[in-house]
Order: structure tokens, then sequence, then C-alpha cells
């Protein structure tokens, strides 16, 4: 979320979903597919609308089932987003509906934000976003009378080439009606996976320590240093995207994999396929064989969340526990004691590059707690989030300081993390592909209610498959009328990286001139057609727009 | 605050709560059915019934909130035997065969029955008004012989889910629970989130995925974490002779209370699939000592022990930082591991490894 750490020094969702369930005036939902794709937070939002009379905007391509809810939908063109935002703002400054003492108190840079607004009249932006110019005066009037409006989003925001400026662009809405830091508003971007949250907070990523702690830093890096007695360079490491084109251009010659399916994950199926077959040694950590087992030269079998102890952290910083349920299936083991079992072997036969009086210098763990127990001490916000406080039923949110902190609910109440909150001008760039005469689709991609990424789990679950057992293309029905589907429903979707063929969905859910996709299937999956375009800072994907043709398949 | 009396004892009760609220409030049973404190109360059961002084009838006390002076009896003999009239009405429809329902023993009108010695009179149609397991969904299973008409589930899918799948049809001895406009559940755009199963007192709507396969007291419950989205919801997993058989809501849980969605509920039959790998595995080229070799029987799977597989592994790494460098190495570490996991990863990258070539699939 790099997006809102640069905005406000924190990247994280500001408020909790009970909160913003229970206090908003209204939500703003951007793309996210809620009640499918984080249903329970989903159903929160129902109840609110039909029992609270919140009011709601949704402003996404596609019919998605939440908008049966909305007061009003907004159905701009996909890769719009950021001069569908400017042009609410523009209509926000233009009728004086912005929070002036906030701007004023706890704002920095608003001028020159200003100004790049003003390049965006409604007129400019309707034409731009295709959403008719009396929208974006209702929808800003919605937003700007009912104090506060959470605005919510998910991938819908983040997998663009213009992903982070996406994110950006929502803080500085969030600013201008001083709808941050206060219950039922703020910045609520929905994480994906179980503890995406956390694998971010523990330094699962290329350019921080846990805790956010940069890699860049000298201090964090002496920090670490002490504490392990070896650490990394102050060098930003790769990121999955930059490490699998390494392969072929041989910068990246071994994969360590715990539990993630690249093959099934990752944008432009095939080349990841070319890069995987040419890497030097490959070890996956997994429960099922993959598609990506398929390229590994070590599989080492860990468990199911059923058999381990440990927390996951949920998309409002919530830290709550994993308990083992059932016994470790057949001769699998704990994946951190196969983490701890390589470390070990590999820093016995080169003892030299660790000091071995510092105090966490080695790999003995008696089990998952005391792992906790090392991460108190080494990242500042889980200080206080022990295995004995949770299972004494302690409810906590980091940031949690010390033992005796009782957590953080809401961020930013007193003052934004980073002092004040700055406003950044951007601007709208059009996606990295837009349709043509040869792929004249837009084709956006995301999962459905029924599977989970690459499907290796639900997949495996009997009755989700009964319900949702193929891939489905959603196409309009215009467009089966003019490709000619005429009751058949096979389609072939080509992109300039490949092809899939599955049943066609006819559905009003998406627009004319658009085609949705979900990756949770490998025999049709839609990443055969993304492209690899990154967003230069965060280096996420732009799963949400290819050029695609779609063909019926005789 | 209001002073009334319940069973001649004087208690203090804010304006406006229910008689159900107070009794509760102060360690007092009163029995119910077709209330639960999440949902809204309708007073249709008759189970909850007290006696209000200078009350010409009894008064449903999930629904009837007190007022100053209110003089109330929760056990009278009046009381009771309404109850236990109420009971036996609902046993005369209802079928005799506790010994063979799924619920059995974690079922709400079982244990008020056996508690009031409610007997089933001998008229009634004893449940065979319904075909048994009369809808298609895969998950849940119905059979409205069992269904008392407390309405929990109508309630539940309206007013936790929001998507208004059940209804009442018909009145009289003909009333009964229908999906839409008495289509199957899925027509009616079931979301199979189990919400109306999690909420009814008997097996009127039961679990599919288990039926049969244990009683109550022959599972253990284990308070867990979702492993599917970031929404974090916890329940309870339920486990006899060391399987994981199923998922119950867990009232407490802090994101969600009773609230689960059809994944989180229903997608745990993977957990004992048979594709699980069950032993570490590593290629025949690596035991043999040849160069890596994708074609063929050089690329068959072996089975090994930990120690080969973890050797061969740890060996490879070093070969790779050895020869060029450490940025060599790429770790992926997991979403859907535990934080405990993933700082091990982060550490193994860099403190054993030293390389900052560390991420994992939250961009995807
Ligand atoms: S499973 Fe959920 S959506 Fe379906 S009827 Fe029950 S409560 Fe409603
Ligand atoms: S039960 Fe559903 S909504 Fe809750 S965490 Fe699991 S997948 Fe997400």
């Amino acid at each position: 979320m790099a997006g809102l750490a640069a905005s406000f020094g924190s990247g994280a969702m500001s408020n909790s979903m009970d909160d913003v369930a229970q206090q908003a005036k209204a939500f703003f939902i951007i793309g996210s597919n809620t009640t499918e794709q984080h249903p329970v937070f989903g159903t929160m939002l129902r109840r609110a609308v039909r029992f609270r009379g919140a009011k709601l905007v949704v402003a996404d391509p596609r019919r998605i089932d939440i908008t049966e809810f909305a007061t009003l939908h907004l159905r701009q063109k996909p890769g719009t987003d950021i001069a569908l935002v400017n042009g609410l703002m523009n209509i926000i400054l233009e009728k004086g509906w912005e929070d002036k003492a906030f701007i004023e108190e706890r704002c920095e840079n608003f001028d020159e934000f200003k100004a790049t607004v003003m390049n965006y009249p409604p007129e400019k932006v309707s034409e731009i976003t295709g959403v008719p110019v009396e929208q974006l005066y209702e929808a800003a009037q919605i937003i700007a009378e009912n104090k506060p409006t959470a605005v919510i989003w998910a991938m819908g925001i983040t997998q663009h080439i213009s992903g982070v400026r996406n994110v950006m662009d929502l803080a500085n809405f969030q600013m201008l009606l001083g709808y941050m830091g206060k219950p039922g508003g703020g910045v609520n971007p929905l994480r994906g996976q179980n503890n995406v949250q956390g694998a971010c907070d523990m330094g699962g990523l290329p350019n921080v320590y846990p805790a956010y702690q940069p890699v860049t830093s000298e201090e964090a890096q002496a920090k670490f240093q002490k504490a392990w007695g070896a650490t990394s360079n102050l060098k930003v490491g790769a990121v999955v995207t930059e490490m699998m084109p390494g392969i072929l251009e041989g910068r990246t010659h071994a994969l360590y994999i715990l539990g993630e399916d690249p093959v099934m994950s990752d944008p432009d199926t095939h080349h990841i396929r070319k890069a995987l077959e040419a890497i030097d040694f490959l070890v996956l950590q997994e429960i099922f064989p993959s598609e990506t087992s398929a390229y590994a030269d070590v599989l080492l079998p860990g468990v199911s969340f059923a058999e381990k102890t440990g927390t996951f952290t949920n998309t409002e910083r919530r830290v709550q526990m994993v308990r083992k349920a059932i016994p470790t299936q057949g001769d699998a083991r704990d994946d951190w004691w196969i983490t701890s079992e390589i470390a070990k072997r590999i820093l016995a036969a080169t003892p030299q590059r660790v000091q071995p009086e510092a105090p966490f210098a080695g790999w003995e763990y008696r089990d998952a707690s005391a792992i906790m127990d090392e991460i108190n001490v080494v990242t500042p916000s889980y200080a206080g989030i022990t295995h004995a406080r949770l299972e004494k039923g302690e409810r906590l949110q980091w940031p949690c300081p010390a033992k005796d902190h009782p957590g953080t609910p809401i961020l930013h109440t007193k003052a934004l993390s980073r002092g004040k909150g700055r406003f950044m001008p951007i601007d709208h760039v059009p996606p990295a592909e837009e349709p043509t005469e040869d792929y004249p689709f837009v084709l956006s991609t995301g999962r459905v209610l029924y599977h989970w990424h690459g499907g290796q789990m639900t997949r495996r679950a009997k009755g989700l498959l009964e319900i949702y057992s193929e891939a489905l293309i959603e196409l309009n029905p215009d467009d089966a009328a003019r490709l000619g589907l005429n009751g058949k429903n096979r389609v072939r979707v080509t992109s300039r990286r490949g092809s899939i063929e599955a049943q066609a969905w006819v559905t009003d859910r998406v627009p004319p001139g658009m085609v949705y996709a979900n990756f949770h299937f490998p025999e049709a999956s839609a990443n055969e057609l993304t492209i690899a375009a990154l967003d230069p800072v965060s280096k996420i994907p732009e799963y949400k727009v290819a050029a695609v043709k779609v063909e019926l398949v005789r | 605050m209001v002073n009334i009396k319940i069973n001649n004892q004087s208690v203090q009760a804010e304006q406006g709560q229910t008689i159900l609220d107070v009794a509760r409030s102060h360690g007092l049973d009163i029995p119910t059915l077709c209330y639960h404190k999440d949902l809204s109360p309708t007073g249709n059961c008759r189970m909850c019934v007290v006696e209000v002084k200078g009350g010409r009838f009894l008064s449903a006390a999930c629904v009837t909130s007190v007022w100053e002076g209110m003089e109330i009896q929760t056990h009278s003999e009046k009381v009771m035997k309404d109850r236990k009239l109420t009971l036996e009405m609902m046993l005369a429809n209802h079928p005799q065969d506790c010994i063979t329902c799924d619920v059995s023993g974690e079922c709400e009108l079982q244990d008020l029955a056996y508690e009031y010695k409610a007997v089933a009179p001998s008229w009634g149609t004893k449940g065979t008004r319904y075909p048994v397991d009369s809808d298609p969904n895969p998950f849940i299973r119905v059979d409205m012989n069992r269904c008392i008409l407390c309405r929990r589930c109508v309630e539940a899918c309206a007013e936790i889910q929001v998507r208004d799948v059940w209804g009442v049809a018909k009145r009289g001895f003909d009333e009964v629970i229908v999906a839409g406009a008495g289509t199957s559940m899925l027509e009616a755009r079931c979301e199979s989130c189990g919400q109306c199963v999690a909420y009814c007192p008997t097996g009127a709507l039961s679990n599919k995925m288990n039926y049969g396969m244990a009683r109550a007291h022959q599972v253990k419950k284990v308070t867990t974490t979702c492993a599917y989205c970031g929404v974090g919801c916890q329940f309870d997993l339920l486990v006899k002779n060391d399987k994981v058989i199923g998922v119950q809501s867990n009232p407490d849980a802090p994101v969600n209370g009773m609230a689960l969605c059809v994944k989180g509920r229903y997608g745990y039959d993977y957990i004992h699939h048979p594709d699980r790998v069950k032993k570490p595995r590593v290629r025949r080229y690596l035991l043999d000592g040849g160069k890596k070799n994708r074609e063929g029987s050089p690329w068959d799977w072996v089975e090994t022990e930990w120690e080969t597989a973890l050797d061969i592994t740890a060996k490879k790494l070093m070969e790779a930082r050895d020869n060029y460098g450490a940025d060599s190495i790429g770790v992926l570490t997991s979403a859907k591991c535990t934080n405990e996991e993933n700082y091990l990863m982060n550490k193994l990258a860099r403190q054993v490894l030293g390389t900052n070539n560390i991420d994992h699939c939250a961009r995807l």
C-alpha cells in the first residue's frame, strides 16, 4: 500500500470494519466487489444500508452484486478511476463542500493539488469515464452531505499501472472532505488473502523489515544486524514480478516458494512457465501439488491452517489466533519448522556469517509462540501482541506497542502518522493496453464468491465446485448477439499473450465491450491473457485491463 | 430506571428493556425458541411466556417491555403448564425420531421438551407432511417436517445476510417456510452462507457435508481463524477422530459473530483431500547426482526422508548464493501462512541468505 504510506505514513486500513459499518453515513465503494470478495463485510454493509439507511455510492464498470443496494451506481470505463475521483473533487471544490479547517490544520500541499484538480471539469471527466455529468454531481453531493463517508476499495483500484496513484487520489479525496481519523470515515483498503496484512507487517516485502522499517535505512540495518547477528544490504530487493523475468535474464537462479502458485496467480502465464522451466533450482513448500509444482525440484509438505498454531492479521490490523485442531497429516511438518531446518543447515555450513552472541542469531524455536516473542522485540507495532494475551481473549489491533497497550482500532485520530497529510497532485493516465481494431474488448479479471485465488483449496471442496464448476466468461448480451452466440456459449478469448476457451455467461453485469474472467481454473485461467505491465511504484500488475478479442467456438 | 419485581424479588431495570433482557441479566432463565439475541424478536413461539400481575393473558417476555411497579412470575404453575402445552403442540407435528436426528444433543426443542417433560400427543401428523432432504443445495439439508415455524431462518437470511431467501407461505395448519416463491434455495438467490442453518433451533435446516457423521457430544471444538479472505472471521472447527468434519459459528467471534460465508463455512473439505502431499519429494536427478534434466525419469518424483530433502534444499540454495551471489535467490513467502511463518521467511532471506529478494502475492 505504497500510495497510502506516501499520503499518511501508514498503508493499512485506517478504520475497523465494524466501525465503518456502524458509523459511516455513507459508503463510497470503488474497485471492490465486496459481497463476493469479502463476503461477511459485504453483508455488514448491506445491513447498514437496509436497516440504518446509510447511503451507498458504487463506482464499478460491472454491475456487481452490491450495486443492488446502491443509492447510485457509477459505471466508469475500466482504468479511468483517477479521472473519476478528480472529477468528483472538482465538483466538491466548485460547490465549496471541502473541509477547510481540516485542510488548513492537518494537511499540506493543497494549492498544487488544487491546480491539478482544476483540470478535471465535469464535462471532460464525463468524456473520459463515460459517466454522465448529472451522476457526477449527484455522487459528489451524496458523499459531501453524508458526513462522514467511508471510502472502501480493493484490488479493483490497486491492480492497474496507476494503482499507487489511484490510492493516493482516494487519500486526497478523504482529506479534502475531512473524513480522515473519524469514526465511520477513513481510507479502507480491503486486503485480499487472509494474511496479506500480516505477510507485509512481517517484512515479506523487498523494501522493508518487519513493521515497515525500510531496508534502505542504516539505522534499521544496524538494528537487525544487532538482533540477528547478520542481515542484508541496503538495497531494495526484487518483487515477484521482477524475480520471474530475472530467471530468463540470468539474475535469478534459485527460488524458495512457500504456499504460493505463481503459475496460476501471476500475469502472463505463458511467460512464467518459460521462466520456471529455466530456473536452476526451485523448492516449493505446499500442501497440494499445484501448477507450479510441475517445475519444482523439491516439494516439501507443509500443513493446512487446521494443523497449525500461530496468528493471522486481518484487513483491519486485527491479530487473531489460528489453533491446531488436528494432527499433522502424513509426514508433513509445521511450516515454521521446515524453514528453521533449512536455515539451521545453511548456518551450520557457513557459521562465519552470523555473530553468534546476537540475541536472535539462532533458530531454535520451541513453538510458534516463541517466534512471536522474538517478533515482539523487533517489530514495534507488534511489541505488545503475545499468544498469551490473545489466548486470554484480548482483542488486539496493531499498533500495540506494549504488553499493557489495548491496541488501536482507528488510526490517525489525532494526527496522521506522518504528521501532516500530504495532498498529491495526480493526473489520469490511460491503461497500458487499450482496445484496438484487432483486440476490441477490454478484459478485466478477478475472483468469484465460490472460489479462491488459484483454486487449489476450493477446487478440492466438493460443494463449492458443484455450485461453480468451471471458468465462466462474463459477456454482455449485445456483444453475444453480435458474435452470433445464439444459444451456443463456448467462446475463445485471445490477447496478445495467450488464449483461453470457456463457457460464456451472457449477462448485463458487464457493459458492452467488456469481458470478465477469473483465475480459479487452470484449464481456462485469465492469467493466460493478462499483461505484465506493472505499476511503477508498487509493481502490481494491471490485472484489471487488457485488450482481447472474443470469438465463438464452433 | 424502573423498579419491578421478578419472582417476588425487587430489581431495577432500564426503561424500555424487555422482561427477557432483565431476567437474563439477573441470571434468571426464561426459555425461548423463536427468540435469538441477534435477531428481531417476534414473540410467535410462546415459549417465553410469563405471568404479569393484573394481566388477563400470559405475556411473551421477549416482546414485552417492563414498566414501573411491574410484578412478574417466570415459573409459576400456570406458566409452566402453558409452556408444556406449547411444546406438546409442536411435538404433535414433529418427527419422534431424535434417535436418528442429526442435531440430537444440540436441539433446542429437544432440550426444552426434556426439561418440561413434554410428550407428543396421540393426535397430529408426527412430522410426515413434507419430503425429507427436499432441496438440492449442496451444503444445506432441508427437512421441513422438523420445522417449528419459529422464523429464525427467515430473519437470519433477511437481517444478517440481507438476502431474503426464506419466507412464510400459507396459514394455519398448512403454514410452511419456503424458499422464494416455493423454488429451490439457489433459485431464490441463496448464497449458501449457512446463516439460516446456524440459527435454526432444530434439525429442520442442517448441514449436508457432515450429515450423520457425529453427535454434538462426540466432537471437539477448536476455535480458529478462517484461511480464505482478509475479513478474518473466526469459527469453531468440529473435530472427530482427528478429522475436521465441520465448521460451526462461534457467537463470540470478534469480527463476524455468527456470520460466515460459503467458503469459510463449507470450504473445508480440502483439508483431508487425498491429493495432500504427505512426504517430501525430490526429483530423481538430485539423488543420482546428475545434472538437472526435466525430461523422462530423471525428472520423476522420489519420496524421501526429511533429512535428505532438507539437506538437498540447503545445499542448492548455498550453491546459488556461492556461485551467483545472495541476490540470485528469490524468496516468496505466503499471504496464506501465519505471521510467525512469514517472519521466519523474512529472517531466512535477510539473515541467513543475505538478500532482500523477498515478496509474496499481496499484489496479486
Ligand atoms: S444459506 Fe444464507 S443466503 Fe441461503 S437461505 Fe440460508 S441464510 Fe439465506
Ligand atoms: S468466512 Fe468468508 S468472509 Fe469470513 S474470513 Fe472466511 S472467506 Fe472471508
